[in-house]
């Protein structure tokens, strides 16, 4: 079990090993180094009592979760992120890095090459028919480039697979509430858990009362609506974010790769008001029986379901696509 | 541009009313575009000073401003978040480059005497302060406004019940009404008040940025004054436009207002554009590159600015085909985009080019600029939006095309046309010297904002997990010290309006071909009054 808990895997973020090691001689002997020493020392003190924490109870693998000084991307738990990464990582990134810099050598150039004391005499050139030609076209072949994987992941995110199962994320002033309407047919809440409540080993703003449990390797459908404000559901680590919006439930779905278990976070993210920082999203992904365990338990530990009162579930919309809901339904604003 | 055949002959007859009278009943474009760039410096001073009370906020994890970590204010930071949008927007940008610049530069750039409607100039002026007023009292009236600059219901319908979003709605109307007058007088001005022989296709591109501009504001904005008005009805006469329980629709809401928000960023770059443009031809001492091609490019960008709304939507549960639309047109901007960022880099190549401070702003617009290009691009595809909307990169991104693209062009065209204004020059190496404190302050706070947003910190929080605290630290003293430069900045504009050496005419040589540098500087009240004659061009 214990074999199971790795710190280190926390700090595959996309190449930053380095850099990171590099900030942190950095932190150790700049000035405003010192400021942030404190901050990584705290958060290394957390890490180390995740660790005795994981051994006296559940292995606890927090995989979903920035680290600090992070310059990339969580790290990915589902194709739809792999995508996202590879997206971003491979195909983005590098073409506006060379555009970039592209520009940037023209400018040193010309700083160079055309200042008054070394370049006395202006050309008259105003006009060169091949070069206004050649960068329209050029940057146009570039976009073609980019779209092709970019409407792969489009589609890829919003084409619904068979679902195994199917969870419903309901955004309240200021918590999320989570139905399972196949396994279980509970329902429970999910609220910040205060500062001064945190046990050790615990991420400030990020944890929750309930975790929302779910199985890794399934692919699962999350419906998502809200009952007064717009609010977002998202977590960085399956490239998901969706908003909430009150009177129509928002689709999507994830599957969560078979060998990542572990904790993921989200925070909200649509502006909802006072509280809007402080309704994250807590998701535990578990072997198929240990879900089904925790299903068992949720029975009698949750709320059950009130299917006749929310139409919403019935949600037999074809897939990638978004519905006004029932007016009178769970979705609709309480006010 | 072109060169002139008949010296002015006005300098002699240089009456104009004086007191209270010649400000609050202003007709002259002159003085009215000296009271809009006054106004936009007092109001960018309140903004960024709310941007840096956000950034102390944020330097270190916890609350340490907002209340406290037990009772934290949520409102007044979401009231901060939306009047810092709010300022910046409708009473710093806009009025220092289109009511200020435009106004004291399109007529004399085409030879005009003065704007078509003078008086309705002056009510566009006057409207911009009761409007400000409204922004600023709503912000101490029931909690203030907390919904964000883009007032999205609920939030700002059922969620903010007082009477503080009324109040900046009313602020909105009378923003709006006065940039639609302001518009039209752009246009007309533009379109029949050109000199004899200023061709649409001789006017130099500031004026040609100001025209579409104008466009864009004219039929951008009634949507904005519109889905507003709505949203005030909703709130206090029973309608249900945005309600779900009644039938109506919040994403509704989202389409008419982004219908003029998108609009409305080339709004605020456009000018900028035109602005840079007369700038590195001026110090290039060669005329821009491929004019024709410079002007249509901004046709094209003001025309493609209507149809790509829907991408600030892209997770609203949109369908996955419009959304794909929405990927393919707002890609397409980037093409007249690259034209003009080319094209200025064109019309440098081969030229005998003099840093003086309006051209190393011009510069540093040119290459942030064109970062915050291509991070638009990024931002552009819908499914890697998913990751990215809402968090920090969106923050770094907009930052780096506004704060530091339109604010550096204004900068770039404060330090240009200063001299003409208030016939004093400004001290070199200050200008210098506020540059580079500038560049350096505010690529410390938004760069690190694209790491932030790509771990996933979401917008508009007032804490954040422990982990992002590097970085937001990182951006606050960036923060800081691009105050401190504007700081500088308003210390030296006060010392050179009033102290500065006596400028000439023309202060930078055979590139400044434009027709205000055949005005004496000042400028007498009433130019233009004998019209000028532009003779064709030897180039395009």
């Amino acid at each position: 079990m214990h074999k199971d808990f790795c710190p280190n895997a926390l700090a595959r973020t996309d190449g930053t090993d380095m850099f990171l090691k590099r900030m942190n001689d950095w932190v150790a002997t700049s000035r405003t180094g010192l400021l942030v020493k404190a901050g990584l020392m705290s958060a290394g003190v957390m890490a180390s009592a995740a660790g005795a924490f994981a051994q006296e109870t559940a292995p606890e693998t927090v995989i979903g979760i920035s680290q600090p000084a992070q310059i990339g991307m969580q790290p990915a738990a589902t194709s739809i992120a792999a995508d996202s990464h590879f997206f971003h990582n491979m195909i983005l990134m590098p073409i506006i890095t060379i555009i970039t810099i592209f520009v940037m050598l023209l400018l040193l150039w010309i700083i160079y090459r055309f200042r008054a004391t070394k370049n006395p005499v202006p050309s008259k050139t105003t006009h060169h028919t091949g070069l206004e030609i050649a960068w329209t076209v050029i940057p146009i072949l570039i976009l073609i480039v980019i779209s092709i994987p970019s409407f792969k992941l489009l589609y890829k995110q919003l084409d619904l697979p068979p679902t195994d199962l199917t969870i419903r994320a309901i955004g309240h002033q200021w918590y999320w509430s989570y139905e399972y309407p196949d396994d279980g047919k509970f329902s429970f809440e999910a609220r910040m858990i205060e500062t001064k409540d945190l046990k050790p080993g615990q991420h400030r703003l990020l944890e929750t009362d309930n975790e929302v449990v779910v199985p890794v390797g399934k692919n699962i459908r999350i419906q998502i609506t809200s009952t007064d404000v717009i609010h977002a559901w998202t977590v960085p680590s399956f490239g998901i974010k969706h908003d909430a919006v009150p009177g129509r439930v928002n689709e999507s779905w994830f599957n969560i790769d078979a060998d990542k278990p572990g904790i993921y976070y989200g925070q909200c993210s649509e502006l909802c008001g006072t509280a809007h920082a402080y309704m994250p999203i807590k998701i535990r992904a578990v072997s198929p029986e240990e879900y089904a365990a925790w299903v068992e338990e949720g029975k009698t530990k949750f709320d059950p379901l009130d299917e006749a009162a929310a139409p919403a579930a019935s949600a037999t919309q074809p897939a990638a696509d978004t519905s006004v809901a029932s007016v009178a339904g769970a979705a609709a604003p309480a006010n | 541009m072109s060169p002139v055949s008949t010296a002015h002959h006005d300098a002699h007859h240089d009456h104009h009313p004086t007191g209270i009278g010649r400000y609050l009943f202003s007709t002259n474009h002159k003085d009215i575009g000296t009271m809009y760039l006054i106004f936009a410096i007092c109001a960018g001073l309140i903004g960024g000073a709310f941007s840096v009370y956000m950034r102390a906020e944020l330097m270190h994890p916890g609350i340490q401003y907002f209340g406290t970590n037990e009772a934290v204010d949520g409102q007044h930071w979401n009231v901060v978040i939306t009047a810092h949008a709010l300022i910046m927007i409708f009473f710093t940008v806009m009025p220092a480059l289109i009511g200020g610049f435009g106004n004291w530069f399109v007529p004399l750039m085409i030879g005009a005497p003065d704007m078509a409607f003078p008086r309705m100039n002056n009510i566009s002026f006057w409207l911009l302060i009761p409007s400000f007023a409204l922004l600023l009292g709503s912000s101490l009236v029931d909690g203030g406004v907390g919904g964000g600059w883009t007032l999205y219901p609920p939030l700002s319908s059922e969620g903010q019940p007082g009477m503080a979003v009324d109040m900046a709605i009313f602020s909105m109307h009378l923003a709006g009404a006065s940039s639609i007058l302001g518009a039209i007088n752009f246009i007309t001005t533009i379109f029949n008040m050109r000199a004899p022989g200023m061709t649409l296709h001789r006017m130099p591109l500031f004026v040609w940025s100001v025209l579409v501009t104008a466009f864009l504001l004219l039929l951008s904005l009634p949507v904005f004054g519109g889905a507003i008005t709505m949203l005030l009805t909703d709130r206090n006469f029973g309608t249900a436009f945005f309600k779900p329980d009644q039938g109506g629709d919040p994403i509704l809401f989202q389409h008419l207002f982004w219908f003029f928000g998108h609009p409305e960023v080339y709004i605020l770059i456009l000018p900028g554009f035109g602005i840079i443009s007369q700038i590195v031809s001026t110090f290039s001492k060669k005329p821009v590159f491929g004019y024709l091609g410079m002007a249509y490019a901004m046709v094209a960008i003001g025309f493609v600015g209507f149809v790509v709304w829907a991408h600030h939507m892209y997770t609203v549960g949109l369908d996955v085909d419009t959304r794909a639309y929405f990927t393919a047109a707002t890609m397409v901007i980037a093409v007249p985009t690259g034209v003009k960022i080319f094209s200025w880099i064109a019309t440098m190549w081969g030229g005998s080019i003099e840093f003086k401070t309006p051209m190393v702003w011009a510069f540093g617009f040119i290459f942030l600029f064109t970062v915050g290009g291509v991070t638009g691009v990024v931002l552009a595809n819908g499914g890697l939006d998913q990751s990215l909307h809402d968090t920090y990169y969106v923050v770094a991104h907009f930052h780096y095309v506004l704060s530091l693209g339109a604010v550096f062009s204004i900068f770039g065209a404060y330090y240009y046309w200063i001299s003409k204004i208030t016939g004093r020059e400004h001290p070199e190496w200050a200008g210098q010297l506020h540059f580079w404190s500038t560049f350096v302050g505010v690529n410390l706070t938004f760069f690190p904002q694209h790491f932030l947003g790509l771990a996933g910190m979401p917008r508009r929080y007032p804490d954040y997990p422990d982990a992002y605290a590097f970085w937001n630290e990182v951006s606050s003293i960036g923060a800081f010290i691009s105050f401190g430069s504007t700081l500088f900045f308003v210390v030296m504009a006060l010392y050179s309006a009033f102290a500065g050496r006596k400028a000439a005419a023309n202060p930078w040589g055979v590139g400044a071909t434009t027709l205000e540098w055949t005005l004496p500087s000042p400028p007498p009240f009433h130019t233009f009054e004998d019209l000028p004659i532009i003779e064709p061009a030897k180039h395009h």
